[in-house]
Formats: C-alpha cells, structure tokens, sequence
C-alpha cells in the first residue's frame, strides 16, 4: 500500500468575481515509503495546491486523499510542512525554540526537547545559531531553521513547497546537497514542489511532471535510477534532465501562451 | 548594539536637539516677541522652579499623571481582550463593529460634556474619558494586529500538531504583541490631549486646571510651566514606555518581525 494516494482529486477555487477556476482535476498519484516524490510543473500549474491538499490546509472540491489508508481530513503532525517564505517562523523565538516548537505543543520534557532541537540544528549546520532570532539570520538559514524544526518533530513525511526557491543560486545548490545527505541518512518519506528541472533531477526519486493549468494533473512520471550524490556533469544526469525537459517543454510553452492571453 | 544601548545613545543626540529648541525660543521671546506674553525659558524654568518649591505645581501634574495612568491601564485591560476576540471570531467582530466604528468617530472631547453629567467633576469622569480615548485605538490595533498574523505561521503550527488552543496561547498572542504596544502608545499619546482638554472645563486641580486659572488671572508665566510640563511629562512617558518595550520585550518589538 502506498503511504500517500491522490485518487482523481479535484480542487476548484471561486475567484472575487465568481468565476469558478478548476486548479487541479483528475489528479492522481501514489507515494511510496521512503522516496523523494519531487512534483514538477511550470507555474501557476496548481503545484502547491497539491500541497496545500496533501496537508489539510484546505479540503479537496472533489476526490479523495488517503494516507495510510485513512482519508485526510486537517493539518496533521504526521506532514511536516516547509514554506517557500520564511513567514512561518516564529519571530519571537529564537532558532532553537523554533525547532522546539512542536515538541513543546506535546509537552515533551524541556530538557529532552532541548536537546532534540539542538541535535536537528546541527544537522542543517546551525550549531552556534541556536540563541539568534530569524530576523537575525540570512534567507538559507531560516529555511535551514525551517526544515530542522520539521524533522525534530519526527513526521510520516515531508512535505516541501519550494523551499529553496526564494535563495540566492549559490546558497541554493549549497541547501540541495545538504537536504540529499539528511534524506540519504533519514530516508523519510518526502514529497517536494518545486519548478526547476535540475533540482528535481538532483533531489527526486522520482518525478512527476504536471500539465498546465487550469485542470492541471499529472502528465507523466520519471523513475531517477541514481544512486548516491548527484552529479550536475554526469551523462546519466544529463540524460534525465532531457528526458524531463521533453515532457514538461510543451507545458512551459502552453502556460506562457496562458499567461499572454 | 543591543536595543537598550542605542537607545541611551541617543540620548546624547537628543539633549542636543533640547538645548536648540531653548535656545531659540530664548532668543525669539527676548529679540523677535519681546513681550510679557510670551516670556523666555529662563523666566518659564524660575517661575516652575517656585511652583515646584510651594508643591503646587507636582500636585497638579501629579493629578493628571494618576488620572492618565488608571484610564490607560483599565482601557487596555478592556481593549486588548475585545480587540483579540473581534480579530479572532468573525460573529464577534459583526457583533461589536457597529459599537467600535460608531463610537471611534466621537471625539472623546466632545464626551466631556456628558462626562461631567454623569459623573461629576471629580475623579470618576475623568478617568471615564481616559479609557473612552483608551479603549478603541487598543481595540482596533490589536483586532487588526489578529487578522494581519501570516497564514503560514497558523498552518505551520497545525502540521507541527498544535491544537486551536495552543495557537491561539503560542502563536496568534505573541504574534500580536507589537501591535497591542503600537495601539498602547498611540493611546498614551492620546490620553494626554483627552486630560487636558477635560481639566479646562472642569477640574479642582491638574494641569489642564493650571492653564485654566493662569488664563482667568492672567499669570502667563504659570501658563508657560503647564505647558513645557505637559511636553516633557508626555516625551518621558513615551520614552520610558518604549523604553520597557525594549528592554523586556524586544523580541516583541515590531522591527523583530
């Protein structure tokens, strides 16, 4: 049994004027335990919409949403989410008490948690960092805070909207690395959104590309055979990065046309 | 820097700024004017000096400091409350808009009238216009400080499994902090031209009562002291309230996001 189905999901959101826009239609896709399900699409493509189901933000129109067999009917602290922004995290708390934070809605032991949180911040690299206040760090380290606070409240599954889309390239490529390693050695189930074709090919298990919106759903989906770190130069990198570029070229180009219209 | 440590920084600069707003007004009173009627600060700070000897002048300000502070700090007790559940439920917001929006649109120194019917001219009708004054700026802030938290902040609380509860304790209080304090300040401000206004036309004593009676027998100079009490008891109460804010409450400051 897959540990997320999506079974013909459709989600239609009503605009000020009354227009009903369809985002995503007959949507349908499993997720297996354990991988890293990276969700392509150009933009506007209803990606997030996805998420934002998947999580319980928001109630599918129509279809269902199973997880372990079980329809999702909230947010749940089995899915951890992590933002594109850093507009989730909490300004009046420091990194550490941020990572800390779903911990102490359980009432985990101060002590206990403390040291939980201070274990996650040294694996996304914030040792040192704990006692600062996000105004206080840079855009990669509050994503860094972000994707700690999630994994020290041990999830089912992650789920990632972009997250590193709003850094600088440099910090960008830094942050996919390191997300591979702490997947690598966590191998919690994950599934990422994200529009970037390279860093789908350098993160994903597998691949799902979606078509334009609206009723957008999922055109097809690439298995990413590689093992181990990820080489940007490598042939069989290359070959899949082509392989993902043919499918979602067509769809770019019909939601510029969209965008034009 | 840490925030308290600028803020004595700048002190030093303030000072500055003080001397030159003297400076001049001595120079404009004794070159420009040159009249009784608008005597220099060096005439204005003797003639405080005496009122300040005789304890007339700390009774009146003490007077309208008391009245200030009981009216700010049972508006706020009443207004942070309000302006939560009115930011936090929409029924509730319904149901008491038409009392905020209604009665936000009049002035509290047009209440002064019936303040004094109802309550008299002692003590109980002025605090009653201090927390009128109080009550909607804390209100509105605090409701708008509720309704302006970034959805994420909740939806991250929800998949870290914290219940509506908690959110509300740990997410959607201390989210709004800064803007309980903004409306706090903005009222304290307002506080000040609320007493004033009501001292003049009914008071045994307070500052408002001082600038009343140096018009009445024509003491320009006592005017005078009303008035630069008034500017620098309003100035110190500002800063000291900010003051508090930083030190006690910094990450809660609006610039901490």
């Amino acid at each position: 049994m897959p540990l997320v189905s999506f079974h013909d999901v459709q989600k239609t959101y009503r605009s000020l004027q009354g227009d009903d826009y369809p985002a995503v239609e007959r949507f349908s896709v499993d997720i297996e335990v354990g991988e890293f399900f990276c969700l392509l699409g150009p933009s506007g493509c209803g990606k997030t919409t996805v998420l934002k189901l998947l999580a319980g933000f928001e109630p599918p129109t129509a279809g269902r949403i199973l997880m372990d067999g079980r329809e999702i009917t909230g947010a749940s602290r089995d899915r951890g989410v992590v933002f594109q922004g850093d507009d989730s995290l909490y300004g009046w708390l420091t990194a550490v008490e941020n990572v800390e934070f779903g911990l102490r809605m359980r009432r985990v032991g101060k002590s206990e948690r403390r040291e939980r949180a201070m274990r996650y911040l040294e694996l996304v690299g914030l040792r040192g960092q704990e006692q600062k206040y996000p105004a206080e760090l840079s855009g990669g380290m509050k994503q860094r805070i972000q994707i700690a606070r999630v994994l020290a409240n041990e999830p089912k599954m992650l789920l990632m909207d972009e997250p590193f889309a709003a850094l600088d390239a440099q910090t960008r490529s830094l942050m996919q690395g390191e997300l591979a390693t702490i997947w690598r050695a966590a191998r919690t189930t994950v599934l990422f959104i994200t529009h970037d074709i390279d860093e789908a090919v350098t993160l994903g298990t597998r691949i799902g590309v979606m078509r334009a919106g609206p009723r957008s759903r999922v055109k097809g989906v690439i298995e990413v055979a590689l093992a181990g770190a990820r080489s940007r130069t490598d042939d069989a990198f290359l070959r899949y990065y082509r392989a993902v570029h043919e499918m979602i070229r067509d769809e770019v180009a019909a939601s510029l046309a969209q965008a034009r219209a | 820097m840490s925030p308290a440590r600028r803020i004595w920084a700048g002190y030093g600069v303030y000072a500055l700024g003080f001397a030159s707003l003297f400076a001049f007004w001595e120079l404009a009173s004794l070159y420009l004017v040159s009249s009784v009627l608008f005597p220099p600060p060096t005439v204005v700070f003797r003639k405080a000096v005496v009122l300040a000897r005789s304890g007339v002048l700390f009774e009146h300000l003490a007077a309208s400091l008391q009245r200030i502070l009981i009216g700010f700090v049972a508006g706020s007790l009443l207004g942070i409350p309000i302006g939560l559940a009115m930011g936090s439920f929409v029924p509730v917001r319904k149901l008491l808009e038409p009392y905020t929006e209604f009665l936000r649109f009049i002035p509290s120194v047009a209440m002064i009238t019936v303040a004094v019917i109802w309550f008299g001219i002692g003590e109980a009708s002025k605090i009653f216009l201090i927390v009128y004054t109080t009550i909607f700026i804390v209100i509105l802030n605090t409701a708008a400080g509720v309704s302006a938290i970034a959805p994420n902040k909740i939806r991250a609380a929800e998949s870290l499994g914290a219940t509506r509860s908690q959110i509300f304790l740990h997410v959607a209080l201390p989210a709004t902090v800064p803007y309980i304090l903004t409306g706090m300040r903005l009222a304290m401000a307002n506080s000040f031209t609320t007493i004033v206004a009501a001292e003049l036309i009914a008071a045994n004593e307070g500052l408002g009562k001082m600038l009343w009676d140096g018009r009445l027998f024509m003491l320009v100079d006592d005017i005078f002291v009303s008035l630069v009490t008034l500017g620098l008891l309003g100035f110190v109460t500002d800063r000291a309230f900010r003051w508090t804010i930083y030190t006690f409450a910094g990450k809660y400051s609006p610039a901490g996001g």
